[in-house]
C-alpha cells in the first residue's frame, strides 16, 4: 500500500515537472462574447497562428512548445474579465497575457490581476489614451496606438474633406470618452465646430433620444465613436431614417462588415479611419494566413499576431518565460537596432535571439513601440463606396 | 403659419413618432408582466427573454419563408409567421410552468420563490437562445421600409422639415391598438376573461365558484407569451434583434408596469408610454423647435436641452421613484403583494 502511495506521488510529481519542462502557456484574454464579439474570433486565430509558428520552430527556449489558453474578457463586464484573467493566472498558470481588447476591461485586469501577480500584458486593441499615463510597473504594452492620435487624425481627415462642423456621439466608456475628447480638442484647434457631444450607453433598447438630440444640434457630419453591435449601428440607422445626416465618420470601433450589412448604398460617401498599415509586413501576413481562411487585413488581426509574437520573442530574449524577466526585453525586440523580422520569420528571430543577437520586430502592423510601451500608430483612411469599405490611403 | 407646421413636423419626426413606437413596444411588454403579476402573483424576470425566444422562433420561420421565396410585400414576411412563433414560445413557456412553477404552486410557496425560479428560467432561456441563434445581431426586416421618407415629405409639401414614417412604426402602432383593444374586450366582456379577473381578485373564492385554476394559469401564460412575442417581433422589425438587448428591455418594461400600477393592465399600457416619452422628451434639444416658434431675433443660441442624453435612464427611474413616493400603488391603483 505504501509503495503504491509513493509511486503515485512520484508519478504526479513527474507529470508536473514534465509539463513545466515543455510547455509555456500564454493567455488569450479577448472578448469572445459581448459587443465586439464579431471582431474577436479572427483576432484569436491570428494570435494562435503566432503561437503555433513559435512552437513549430523547435528552438523556443530550448525546444519548448507554446499553449494558448483562452479567457473571455466580455468587453463590458470588468468583474467577469477580472475573474477570467485571475483564472488564467492562478489555475492555468499562464506566463503572460495577450489582451485584453476593450479599454475598460483591460484597465480593470491590469489593476486587479496583472499588477498584483506581476504578469505582462500586451494588448492588441486597447486604444484609450489613459494607458499612456497609467502606473503599470513596466508590465503593460500595446500593439495598438493610443486614441489620442486617432482623434487628432480624425479631426484632420474631416477638415481636409472640407467639413466644418460635426455632431459627435460616443459610447459612454473609456474608449468612446477618450476618443471623443481627443477628437474634440483637435477639431477645435483646426477651427471646426462641435455642435453636440452626446454619449450613448452600451446595448440599450432604444436610441431615439440620442438620434433626436443629434439631429436637433445638426452639423455637416456625424461622428459615431461607438461599437457596431452596441447602439452605433442603431443610431446610424435612426439618423438615416429620420433624414438628419447623410455623411458619417467611423473610427475603428465601427469598422467592420457588420455595419454595412443591410445598408446597401445608403452609407456611400461616409468615411473614417482605423489602425492599419500598407507595410510589406501586412501583405506577408495576409499571404501567410490566407490558406487557413483568415483575412489578415481585418481589424486588429495583425496586431494580435504581433502582440503574441512580441511576448514569445521577449521570452526568448530573456531566456525565460517569467514575466519579470521578459518585461525588460519587449522594447528591445520590438525596436531597432537588429535584424528586421516579418510575419512568418519568427523562427529566424528566435534563432538570432538564441545566439545572443538583436532583432527589430516589424510584424504585420509595423510594430514600433514608443515609451511607455505603445504603438506609434499607423492608420488606414477608408471610405464607403458602393456599399463596401475601400481603403483610400495610409497615414 | 408655415413655421408652426415646420415646428410640429420636427417634433413629430424626432419625438412623437419614435416615442409612440417605443412606448407601444414597452406597453405590450409591460402588459405581459402585469398579467402574470396580477394572476400568478409574481414578477416574471424571464419575460425579456421570453420576448427574445418568441422573436427568435419567428425569425427562424421568417428565414424559412424567405428561402422559399414567399413574401407579402410591402409588409414584412415576419408577420405571417408570428402566430406559429407564439405557439412554439407558448409550448416552451408552458413546459417551464409544468416542470418548475407548478411545483411551487403545489407547495404553496411564497412569491419570492417564484421570482427566483423565474430568474433561473431567464438564464436557461438566454442559454437556449444563444445556442440556437447565437449572440449576434440579426436583421430580418424585409418588405418596404418607408411609407414615405423625410426627403419625399419635404419636397411634396415644400417644408423645410421632413417627416419620415416607417412601415414598422405604423405597424407597431396599429398592431398594438388592435391587440390592446381586443385584450380589454376579452378581459371585461367574456366569461373566460372575467374568470381570469376573478382569479386575480381572490383565488380561493374563484375556485369555490367553480373556476378551473389550471385553465386560468395556462391562459395567462399563453396571453403573456403572445404579447411578449408580438412586442419582440415588432421591436425587432423597427430596430433589430439582439438577445442581450432584449434582456436589457426588461428594465424599462418593469418600470412601465410599476409606474402604471403592477397588476393593472391599463396602467401597464399607459406606463409604457410614460417611460418612452420621459426618455425622449426630456433629453431632446429644443433649439430648432423654438427657433420656428419664437419671433425673429429671439432664437435660442444654446441647444435648449433639459438634460444630456446620458441621463435619459435616470429620468425614467426618477419618475418611477416619484410615482412610488406619491402613489405607491402606481398611477392606476395596482395590486400590492
Amino acid at each position: 500500500m505504501r509503495k503504491i502511495y509513493t509511486l503515485t506521488i512520484a508519478g504526479i510529481l513527474a507529470l508536473g515537472v514534465q509539463v513545466k519542462a515543455e510547455d509555456v502557456k500564454i493567455g488569450l484574454l479577448l472578448s469572445y462574447t459581448g459587443p465586439i464579439e464579431e471582431l474577436v474570433a479572427p483576432m484569436a486565430d491570428g494570435a494562435e497562428f503566432a503561437a503555433m509558428e513559435v512552437s513549430d520552430s523547435g528552438i523556443f527556449l530550448g525546444g519548448k512548445t507554446v499553449t494558448a489558453v483562452r479567457g473571455d474578457a466580455t468587453c463590458v463586464d470588468a468583474g467577469a474579465a477580472t475573474a477570467a484573467a485571475e483564472r488564467l493566472v492562478t489555475v492555468d498558470k499562464v506566463s503572460a497575457i495577450m489582451g485584453a481588447d476593450c479599454s475598460g476591461v483591460t484597465g480593470a485586469v491590469l489593476q486587479n490581476v496583472a499588477l498584483p501577480n506581476g504578469i505582462v500584458m500586451i494588448s492588441p486593441a486597447s486604444t484609450s489614451p489613459g494607458f499612456t499615463t497609467v502606473e503599470d510597473d513596466g508590465l503593460f504594452f500595446r500593439t495598438a496606438p493610443s486614441d489620442a492620435r486617432q482623434g487628432q487624425l480624425m479631426a484632420e481627415i474631416i477638415t481636409e474633406r472640407g467639413y466644418g462642423s460635426a455632431a459627435v456621439t460616443f459610447i459612454n466608456n473609456d474608449y468612446g470618452k477618450g476618443l471623443s475628447d481627443s477628437f474634440a480638442a483637435s477639431f477645435a484647434d483646426l477651427g471646426g465646430e462641435i455642435t453636440i457631444n452626446a454619449p450613448h450607453e452600451v446595448g440599450k433598447g432604444d436610441y431615439s433620444a440620442e438620434v433626436a438630440a443629434l439631429a436637433a444640434a445638426g452639423g455637416d457630419v456625424m461622428v459615431v465613436a461607438g461599437y457596431i453591435g452596441e447602439g452605433g449601428k442603431t443610431i446610424v440607422r435612426g439618423s438615416l431614417d429620420a433624414g438628419s445626416f447623410d455623411t458619417f465618420v467611423f473610427p475603428d470601433g465601427m469598422y467592420g462588415d457588420g455595419l454595412l450589412e443591410d445598408f446597401g448604398n445608403e452609407l456611400d460617401g461616409s468615411f473614417g479611419q482605423a489602425p492599419g498599415t500598407d507595410s510589406d509586413g501586412l501583405a506577408t501576413f495576409a499571404e501567410l494566413v490566407a490558406p487557413s481562411g483568415l483575412n489578415g487585413e481585418g481589424p486588429f488581426i495583425g496586431e494580435s499576431y504581433d502582440a503574441t509574437a512580441l511576448i514569445l520573442l521577449a521570452m526568448q530574449a530573456a531566456g525565460s518565460s517569467e514575466s519579470k524577466l521578459l518585461k525588460e526585453k519587449v522594447m528591445d525586440v520590438a525596436n531597432a537596432p537588429g535584424e528586421e523580422i516579418y510575419p512568418g520569420e519568427l523562427a529566424k528571430g528566435l534563432e538570432i535571439l538564441a545566439k545572443g543577437g538583436e532583432i527589430d520586430y516589424v510584424g504585420a502592423s509595423s510594430v514600433e513601440l514608443i515609451e511607455p510601451g505603445e504603438s506609434a500608430g499607423n492608420y488606414r483612411e477608408f471610405e464607403v463606396q458602393d456599399g463596401a469599405w475601400v481603403t483610400v490611403s495610409f497615414r | 403659419m408655415v413655421d408652426i407646421i415646420n415646428a410640429v413636423t420636427l417634433l413629430t419626426n424626432y419625438v412623437l413618432l419614435p416615442g409612440m413606437t417605443y412606448g407601444s413596444h414597452l406597453g405590450l411588454g409591460a402588459l405581459g408582466i402585469t398579467l402574470v403579476y396580477g394572476i400568478l402573483r409574481f414578477s416574471n424576470f424571464a419575460h425579456g427573454d421570453t420576448m427574445a425566444f418568441g422573436t427568435m422562433m419567428t425569425i427562424l420561420l421568417t428565414w424559412g419563408l424567405q428561402a422559399l421565396g414567399i413574401s407579402i410585400y410591402p409588409l414584412p414576411t415576419a408577420i405571417l409567421v408570428i402566430p406559429i412563433g407564439v405557439v412554439i414560445a407558448s409550448v416552451v413557456v408552458l413546459g417551464f410552468d409544468k416542470f418548475v412553477y407548478a411545483h411551487f404552486r403545489q407547495i404553496n410557496a411564497p412569491s419570492v420563490m417564484f421570482v427566483i425560479a423565474s430568474v433561473g428560467i431567464m438564464f436557461v432561456l438566454q442559454g437556449l437562445i444563444r445556442l440556437i441563434i447565437g449572440p449576434e445581431n440579426q436583421s430580418f426586416a424585409d418588405g418596404a421600409r418607408f411609407i414615405f421618407t423625410a426627403r419625399e415629405f419635404k419636397e411634396y409639401f415644400g417644408l423645410s422639415e421632413g417627416l419620415s414614417i416607417k412601415v414598422s412604426q405604423l405597424m407597431s402602432l396599429g398592431v398594438t391598438t388592435i391587440l390592446v383593444a381586443s385584450l380589454f374586450w376579452f378581459l371585461y366582456n367574456t366569461t373566460t376573461g372575467k374568470s381570469l379577473r376573478a382569479y386575480s381578485d381572490n383565488r380561493d373564492l374563484a375556485q369555490l365558484s367553480g373556476i378551473n385554476p389550471d385553465r386560468v394559469v395556462i391562459l395567462t401564460w399563453v396571453i403573456a407569451t403572445a404579447l411578449a412575442t408580438i412586442a419582440g417581433v415588432l421591436y425587432g422589425l423597427d430596430k433589430s434583434f439582439k438577445p442581450s438587448v432584449y434582456f436589457q428591455l426588461l428594465l424599462p418594461i418593469f418600470a412601465a408596469a410599476i409606474v402604471g400600477g403592477l397588476g393593472n393592465p391599463l396602467g401597464a399600457f399607459v406606463g409604457g408610454f410614460v417611460v418612452a416619452f420621459s426618455e425622449i422628451a426630456i433629453t431632446y434639444a429644443y433649439k430648432r423647435f423654438l427657433a420656428y416658434l419664437l419671433p425673429e431675433g429671439m432664437e435660442p443660441t444654446t441647444l435648449v436641452q433639459l438634460l444630456g442624453t446620458e441621463y435619459k435612464f435616470a429620468v425614467s427611474f426618477l419618475i418611477l421613484v416619484i410615482v412610488l413616493l406619491i402613489k405607491p400603488s402606481g398611477i392606476f391603483a395596482g395590486k400590492t403583494a
